[in-house]
């Protein structure tokens, strides 16, 4: 590792590793570090990733990290009404379940062949400044505590945000802006291989459950509930158990592995940049708040975030004012379906279980070609009236 | 400051990313609790596992 580079990026996600590509692409000096020995592992993640994410985020598709193709989507009510997006109707939106500690090694490979310097085992411990300027950062690698100057980091330490909160970056989030997660990898189980399930209401209060298939008999099976709603540590893993033992296709499941996690499920955040500092992906909290997607988010935002490091680099420009150029490139493709699915959200977490049955009975019926809040809008005006009224601050 | 139970916890972050004081770090294997916790509870109420109690020394 060298003693100085322009720009650190701290974190080997998806987010990270995008970001130092770009930077490095555009001739900025590189270094990325990861704090856990294997870039990809241990994976948290529902490893879903729709194929019009995948498009925008330029990601360039490595057969390696699929595990299996899906036919579409279905969103299943508390009564057992069923809501399917299938890909003849909604092509993008429908995608893969990958192989994540794979997908993330694929991107770290692409940032190192750009000429990034990747360094495993080593975490970020605090910001160095003088003069009141960041000038570098204290990491221990492998061990070894030491100082790598740099001019601009990237914080793509995901959920768990220190840097930016070293920074001063307001990343905090309110308890209703947090899902609390887990999720089992099971097998021998009887599963959909090509769609994807999520299933709304009480059985996941504020969340949900996925099954997001990776071969014929194997899926992640997974639950978050909102924050705000739970009373209890262990809480999630109890609705998840309770779950999984009552349904009879998975009565004879056996686990292969069990993760847990954070998801930020907020409006965007006002700002995700400081002088020298730029975040990007979950660190900038940047997931989907409707389906806790953040994988293409965080690909998205590494590459806007890395291709402005670069060009600041070479103007000499690492001031806040000049990084509102990557907040206008992420925010023109994210911000608004973000804020939109944040209002969606905060809806969601208050129906009852009744008005699932209704609303996911009513987008069978009616369906919609293209699924958006203004089409639900509209079903709701024309086939329960009643309900509008619940959803008007939506409009 | 909480507990962490090290048989529980699945060194998934959640709790350090939701901490308000930013008063826990989460090296590989282990949390590390600062003085700047609050004793909030809230850590301990949203862990997916179980696996922090609140109020320790």
């Amino acid at each position: 590792m060298d003693k100085e580079y322009d720009v650190i990026v701290v974190g080997a996600g998806p987010g990270g590793s995008t970001a130092a590509r770009y930077a490095a692409m555009g001739g900025a000096k590189t270094l990325l570090i990861e704090k856990r020995q294997e870039i990809g592992t241990h994976v948290r993640c529902g490893e879903g990733l729709a194929r019009g994410l995948l498009d925008q985020a330029k990601i360039p598709i490595d057969r390696t990290w699929i595990a299996a193709e899906m036919d579409g989507a279905r969103v299943i009510s508390p009564g057992g009404f069923t809501f399917e997006v299938d890909e003849a109707k909604a092509g993008n939106e429908v995608g893969y379940v990958i192989e994540r500690d794979l997908f993330d090694r694929a991107l770290a490979k692409l940032a190192g062949e750009a000429g990034a310097h990747i360094y495993i085992k080593t975490a970020a411990r605090s910001i160095i400044k003088e003069n009141g300027k960041i000038v570098g950062l204290k990491i221990i690698s492998q061990g070894e505590p030491m100082e790598v100057r740099c001019k601009i980091i990237i914080g793509a330490d995901g959920y768990e945000s220190q840097v930016g909160r070293w920074a001063g970056i307001d990343t905090n989030l309110a308890e209703s802006d947090i899902m609390t997660c887990v999720q089992y990898r099971l097998t021998n189980i009887e599963v959909d291989p090509k769609y994807t399930e999520f299933y709304a209401g009480s059985s996941a209060p504020g969340g949900y459950i996925w099954i997001f298939p990776k071969s014929a008999n194997t899926a992640n099976v997974g639950l978050g509930l909102g924050a705000h709603i739970v009373k209890e540590g262990g809480d999630p893993k109890r609705y998840l158990d309770a779950w999984i033992a009552k349904n009879p296709k998975m009565k004879n499941a056996q686990q292969l592995d069990m993760i847990a996690g954070g998801c930020s499920i907020n409006a965007p955040l006002d700002s995700v940049v400081c002088d020298q500092v730029m975040l990007v992906g979950d660190a900038a909290r940047m997931i989907d708040p409707m389906t806790g997607g953040g994988i293409a988010h965080a690909c998205l935002s590494g590459m806007e975030a890395g291709k402005v490091a670069a060009e600041a680099i070479k103007l000499g420009d690492y001031s806040k004012e000049f990084f509102q150029k990557y907040e206008k490139a992420w925010r023109s493709e994210l911000e608004e379906k973000l804020f939109r699915n944040w209002m969606a959200k905060e809806k969601a977490m208050t129906l009852s279980d009744e008005t699932f049955d209704t609303l996911i009975s009513l987008l069978d019926k009616v369906g919609m070609d293209n699924i958006s809040v203004i089409n639900i809008l509209k079903a709701l005006h024309e086939h329960h009236p009643e309900l509008l009224k619940e959803f008007e601050d939506l409009l | 400051m909480p507990v962490e139970n090290v048989n529980k916890c699945l060194h998934c972050g959640l709790c350090v990313g939701s901490c308000p004081q930013n008063a826990i770090f989460l090296n590989e294997v282990r949390l590390d609790f600062n003085d700047d916790c609050i004793e909030c509870g809230l850590c301990s109420r949203i862990c997916p596992v179980g696996a922090l109690t609140p109020g320790g020394k």
